[in-house]
């Protein structure tokens, strides 16, 4: 079994582990480190579901190998989340009803995170867009760019 | 008077309405956090992981398995292949879904494939291993030796007797032929002013939730046996797992964790769940298998094939005289469950509409594809498809406005409840309940500003743009039963729990639910527990199809939640000294109304809890709990009217929808929210229907569409902003007043896209007939109107000339017959 040695920070934690060559990064994430929030939908980059951070940028955790965040920060919905409660994008997804079987939530609340630290007021055509990497079969969508607009709204009264 | 004001009152006393608002739902902070349990979040120790050698052939003979290799590989466990899985079943066939003596023997598939695949994707072996990294090196490794058979992808095709057999231990190609008819339709040709006729045809797509299937099966030390799947109906898995491992229902648990996703590919227990089960056994470890993206294009189910000859007779002003034709529904290689599908195509056809004489024959034909059952909206979406396009089509043969020919026709308000001639698969009469479907029509035609519609695109077409307006009713048989199980209990501890064999699986069942049962009990609905889809705690369910849960579980929690209620205000009215009328539930305690004595719902729940050798309050049952299996066999129809604009750029084909508007008519909301929610998947998952979603297959069966990056799912920037209005007219047909709602977003979409695109494309004559439609197809319909000269020739036909089979040779003389009466029970 070819392996490689890495050392990976996600959501602040350190880890080194030695792991398969061809691993890929979510299922790093989900079965070697038992961050199950993560989700895997075509492991072939359509999807979105299983899309993390990797140093700030979003990236398809199913097209990248566990091997290549050796020496970077990973942050996946777990990291995103508070100790207590909610983020202010978690809290409007709740609010505005926007998502359903939230299988595709994690990957899509990575996204507009990343969306939401360079654009603070995005319009709705600029949502849209940084959905457009994300397949969600339950809500068309709607009530995910409401709450991605309420959000942005939240976050610069908050501010 | 005075007794209306003392109600008021006492409703302003109480809490504000659970039911009927927006609650927030109690599923979401726990998916927002990544804490969901889905499939593949379950750890047991130990566990296999499975991988399935699946066929690359649409239909060839085993000749032989050599898995010698796959065995060598390190960390490999087991192969099984149909033989060596056998001894931990009953049998290696399955047992068809819903029984019905109206189908014949050997239709349905096998746990793992014996001798024969039919189908691109069926599985014959199974690898079981450390990693499914390893199972699926193996799986590779395994070497089939094949004998290539003919193969038929096209149901038209199948049917001709001269065409190669699907399955070769069947007679011919046609699963079943059978007649749906009333009135009389040869008078109402006959004498008909105008006679059109039209072909019609739905293409096949899959379900595609996000997450695919999955399933984990343990043993435990003395034999008792957990299943873990992905799945909507988790009763009859636990019923078929008895059945083919043989085992006690007592020691099988089902649980169905968070389920991402279901549209119907999750309503039937699959082989692959039963070999998990077995290798379980065989190994003596726990055996998961997570299906892939890849297997759910070759081996969930699909639906919607379906090719329809019709004509319609109409009076000179429109109204129709008579529907009849021939539909051939594709029903794939096998039939897991039944015909439910075309069945529920060839009794919607008619719709909202009043149609005096109808005959359609049905001819449902297997082909070398993955088997279909229904994907959200089962039948229903084609059948609207083909009577809408039909009155588009009237609308422009007479010159009439397309609106004014659907209100000619519709069901008025005051006929309901209207009783068609036609019969539900329960074999009750279809009779839609309530509802004002030209109300409807005219709210969302003055939403959308239909009226000044002709000016808009008239400015457009000046400036170089193509609009049109488009849209479409559909009514959907939602509720179905028999029934729906619902508990709800109050521990001695004040927790209130909610057991019902119903499956969430993110439609917010569990909220609803909750509200319910809150409602009657004075609570708010995030005090309740829900637990669905876990064979432990109910000992029947049904689970989630059809539209039915908020009904069938709604109404079975609400009488049960009924009935706590009660015996809480009798126990309390002991308890607290005071006579039953006067008492309130609020805040988990019953109060003697203007007073501030009361009794927490706690206290009654220990009370009837009972003390060792003490007797019980007078005239009450032991434990604050009530079951209910609220039963029915009607429908509750459910009613959609859509209305979109288009965009169609005909240099490139592609349609952008600019508006989306939709009134839904699920009678009484529980939770608008949710319902908005709903409608929004539904019509999303029409638009991908419409415009995008196309499973192809090529003439030997082998499929190409095998990625979402070919097989297209609706993304958010091909969907617009929603515009969703409601009228509520509550069911007669439960307690509730409610309707289902999970696939009614779906029904009328392709076909009021469609009515928008030929608006659009009028200058060239576009008339679209299929769906999907794509760019491409488009751009050849905008060609052949550019060449023929287009606009005029919307000729009508006469009666006399219209021909009906338009393709392949007559099949009747190779067929079964089977009367439509004897499906009742499918």
């Amino acid at each position: 079994m070819d392996t490689r040695d890495i050392n990976v920070t996600v959501n602040g934690v350190a880890h080194a582990r030695k792991v398969e060559s061809r691993l890929n990064l979510a299922d790093f994430l989900r079965h070697e480190l038992g961050l199950t929030g993560t989700h895997v939908g075509c492991e072939h980059g359509v999807c979105g579901a299983c899309t993390v951070l990797v140093e700030g940028y979003s990236v398809r955790a199913c097209l990248m190998l566990a091997a290549q965040v050796d020496g970077k920060q990973v942050v996946s919905v777990e990291g995103l989340t508070p100790a207590n409660g909610l983020s202010p994008l978690q809290q409007a997804f709740w609010d505005k009803h926007g998502l359903q079987c939230g299988y595709c939530t994690p990957g899509v609340l990575i996204s507009l995170t990343e969306l939401l630290q360079t654009n603070v007021s995005p319009s709705e055509a600029e949502v849209r867009e940084a959905l457009s990497g994300h397949l969600c079969r339950c809500t068309g969508y709607h009530n995910i760019v409401a709450a991605a607009l309420e959000a942005a709204e939240r976050l610069r009264v908050g501010k | 008077m005075a007794h209306m004001s003392a109600t008021t009152e006492q409703a302003a006393a109480r809490p504000p309405r659970i039911v009927g608002s927006r609650a927030r739902r109690i599923e979401d902070p726990a998916l927002l956090a990544g804490r969901g349990r889905f499939i593949d979040d379950v750890r047991v120790d130990g566990v296999l992981h499975a991988a399935f050698v699946r066929s690359p052939h649409a239909h060839a003979r085993i000749r032989s398995i050599d898995a010698a290799a796959a065995r060598a590989l390190p960390g490999i466990r087991a192969v099984y292949t149909a033989r060596d899985i056998l001894p931990a079943l009953s049998r290696l066939r399955m047992p068809l879904g819903f029984p019905t003596q109206a189908l014949p023997e050997g239709i349905t598939p096998f746990v793992l494939c014996p001798e024969e695949v039919c189908y691109v994707g069926e599985a014959l072996a199974m690898v079981i291993a450390d990693s499914r990294h390893l199972a699926e090196d193996a799986a590779a490794l395994v070497g089939v030796d094949y004998e290539a058979l003919p193969a038929i992808a096209d149901c038209r095709d199948a049917l001709d007797p001269a065409a190669p057999r699907v399955r070769l231990e069947a007679p011919d190609n046609v699963l079943t032929r059978f007649t749906i008819a009333y009135g009389d339709a040869p008078g109402a040709f006959a004498g008909a002013a105008h006679v059109f006729s039209e072909s019609l045809s739905t293409h096949r797509g899959g379900a595609h939730p996000i997450e695919g299937r999955g399933a984990l099966a343990q043993f435990d030390s003395a034999g008792a046996l957990t299943v873990w799947s992905s799945t909507q109906m988790s009763h009859d898995l636990k019923f078929m797992l008895a059945d083919m491992l043989d085992l006690a229902e007592d020691l099988i648990r089902v649980i169905a964790p968070d389920v991402g996703g279901g549209f119907g590919c999750k309503f039937m227990v699959y082989p692959e769940e039963l070999a998990v089960a077995a290798a379980a056994r065989l190994s003596a470890r726990p055996v998961k298998w997570i299906e892939d993206r890849a297997e759910h294009f070759v081996s969930a189910i699909q639906e919607r094939e379906q090719y329809w000859d019709m004509q319609i007779a109409v009076d000179a002003e429109g109204h129709i005289l008579g529907l009849r034709g021939r539909l051939v529904h594709d029903q794939g290689a096998y039939t897991p469950q039944g015909i439910n599908c075309p069945y529920n195509s060839a009794t919607s056809t008619t719709g909202p509409y009043k149609v005096p004489a109808y005959a359609l024959e049905v001819f449902v034909a297997q082909t070398n594809k993955v088997p279909a059952i229904p994907v959200r909206g089962a039948g229903y979406p084609e059948a609207a498809f083909v009577i809408e396009r039909l009155m588009d089509r009237v609308a422009r043969e007479l010159g009439l406005d397309r609106a004014l020919v659907r209100l000619r026709n519709l069901v008025p308000a005051e006929e309901m409840p209207y009783e068609k001639p036609l019969r539900n698969r329960a074999g009750a009469p279809l009779i839609l309940d309530s509802g004002d479907y030209p109300a409807c029509q005219r709210k969302v035609l003055e939403a959308i500003d239909y009226a000044g519609f002709p000016a808009r695109q008239a400015e457009a077409r000046r400036s170089g743009r193509h609009v049109g307006l488009g849209f479409a009713h559909g009514v959907k048989g939602t509720g179905r039963g028999p029934f729906e199980s619902g508990t709800v209990r109050v521990s001695p501890s004040g927790r209130i729990s909610v057991y019902t064999g119903a499956l969430a699986m993110g439609q917010g069942i569990r909220t609803a639910l909750a509200q319910i049962c809150a409602e009657q009990l004075g609570v708010r609905e995030g005090d309740v527990d829900v637990i669905a889809g876990d064979t432990a705690y109910a000992s029947l369910g049904l689970g989630g199809f059809a539209s039915r849960q908020t009904v069938t579980a709604g109404s079975s929690v609400h009488l049960a939640a009924l009935a706590v209620r009660d015996k809480a205000i009798k126990v309390a009215a002991q308890l607290l000294e005071a006579a039953e009328a006067d008492l309130d539930l609020r805040d988990a305690r019953v109060f003697v109304e203007g007073t501030d004595r009361s009794v927490a719902l706690a206290d009654v729940a220990r009370v009837l809890r009972g003390v060792p050798g003490y007797a019980l309050p007078p005239g009450v049952e032991a434990g604050l709990e009530a079951s209910f299996h609220w039963k029915t066999e009607a429908l509750a129809f459910a009613h959609s009217f859509h209305a979109c604009e288009v965009e169609v750029d005909v240099e490139t084909g592609n349609v952008k929808l600019l508006r989306y508007v939709a009134i839904q008519d699920s009678g009484r909301l529980i939770n608008p929210m949710i319902v908005e929610g709903q409608l929004h998947g539904g019509i999303t998952h029409g638009i991908g229907n419409a415009l995008f979603e196309y499973m192809g297959y090529d003439r030997e069966g082998q499929p190409y569409t095998t990625t979402l990056a070919d097989y297209l799912l609706p993304a958010a920037t091909e969907v617009p902003r929603f515009e969703i209005l409601f009228h509520e007219s509550p069911s007669p047909f439960n307690p509730l007043g409610v309707k289902g709602v999970g696939e009614g977003g779906t029904v009328p979409v392709a076909a009021a896209i469609m009515s928008a695109i030929d608006d659009a494309l009028a200058p060239w004559g576009v008339r679209i007939t299929e769906a999907p439609v794509s760019p491409v197809r488009l751009l050849e319909l905008i060609e052949a109107g550019r060449r023929s000269g287009c606009a005029a020739s919307l000729n009508q036909e006469s009666a006399s000339k219209t021909t009906v089979i338009s393709r392949g040779a007559a099949p009747e003389l190779a067929l079964r017959a089977v009367d439509v009466v004897q499906l009742t029970d499918s």
